[in-house]
């Protein structure tokens, strides 16, 4: 059993909205030399499958990310049961 | 003419939908649940805006697996109408039946308010019923339809004429100022305005009518040719 963890972003040349609102605000907060703010979704589950990364794949292009305006990466982490 | 107004869980301008095609166009409309998996009986169907599933994950992605939605897709390949409002819209951009997606408003907000559209193609089954480069006026009332695609199929709708609707004061940093397109066959329309809350006067406009006009009147030019 392994631990999923998806990060999906908008793609790199998407504007993403929020994150210019949110960089602005730190502006107004006095925090400077922020830039390129992106926000977006993080997701985990635990999976127990023969073909993880294929699954995970394919779960990410299917439905937890939208391929025409996200991007999304992943990491694994073996779940240790005792 | 037989309308079908699917109806998922959360959707909300199902019943303005109803009301439109029921009272303001005088034809048949029926609510079609989101697990209904045969639409042959009917000869459009119109998928309402609201918030399906919540808007979930992103707006109309859990929608887009609905059972419905590939009774919908089949039917689409037959060429008979499909429109898509608001959320409808969204789910159409999901399920892949048309081309792009939708993004966050660019200033973030929700926008509730009447706004002037440009019918940029009137050869469509949708728009026949107004003039190339009518000004008309629909409401808009969403938070996420900021339209985006790459330029590649920015390029191809235009080319094929797929943008319908254009906003004349573009709200909510829309591509192009899209407020509707279709696809290439160019009987799936998904739009962000809402033609069913502006059919009658009573409502403040009915520049929305002449839309489920055009649906009837290309329908019945249809039939005759075909029986």
């Amino acid at each position: 059993m392994v631990k999923v963890k998806v990060h999906v972003t908008l793609k790199e040349g998407v504007l993403d909205p929020q994150g210019k609102a949110v960089e602005k605000a730190l502006q107004a907060k006095d925090f400077h030399g922020v830039s390129d703010m992106r926000i977006g979704k993080y997701m985990e589950f635990t999976l127990e499958s023969s073909q993880v990364e294929r699954q995970v794949e394919e779960m990410c292009e299917q439905l937890l990310a939208n391929p025409v305006i996200e991007d999304y990466r992943y990491e694994l982490e073996e779940v240790v049961t005792s | 003419m037989r309308f079908a107004v699917v109806v998922f869980p959360g959707s909300n301008c199902d019943t303005d939908m109803f009301y439109a095609i029921k009272e303001a166009l005088g034809e048949d409309a029926h609510y079609v649940s989101y697990r209904e998996s045969n639409l042959s009986n009917y000869d459009a169907i119109l998928l309402p805006g609201g918030f399906s599933y919540g808007d979930y994950l992103r707006s109309g992605s859990i929608a887009s697996f609905a059972p419905v939605m590939e009774a919908v897709r089949e039917y689409a390949e037959l060429g008979k109408p499909v429109l898509g409002v608001c959320n409808g819209f969204q789910i159409l951009l999901e399920t892949g039946l048309l081309p792009g997606a939708m993004k966050r408003n660019d200033h973030l907000k929700f926008i509730c308010e009447t706004t002037p559209i440009i019918v940029t193609n009137n050869q469509t089954m949708f728009s026949s019923e107004y003039r190339q480069d009518e000004r008309i006026s629909l409401p808009i009332a969403h938070a996420e339809g900021n339209y985006e695609c790459d330029d590649q199929t920015f390029d191809e709708l235009k080319r094929h004429n797929q943008i319908v609707f254009q906003y004349a004061d573009n709200p909510n940093g829309s591509k192009g100022d899209i407020a509707g397109i279709c696809n290439k066959q160019g009987n799936v329309l998904g739009m962000m305005p809402h033609p069913e809350r502006a059919t009658v006067d009573l409502l403040g406009c009915d520049d929305g009518l002449r839309l489920f006009e055009s649906i009837l009147v290309n329908w019945r030019e249809h039939h005759a040719v075909t029986s």
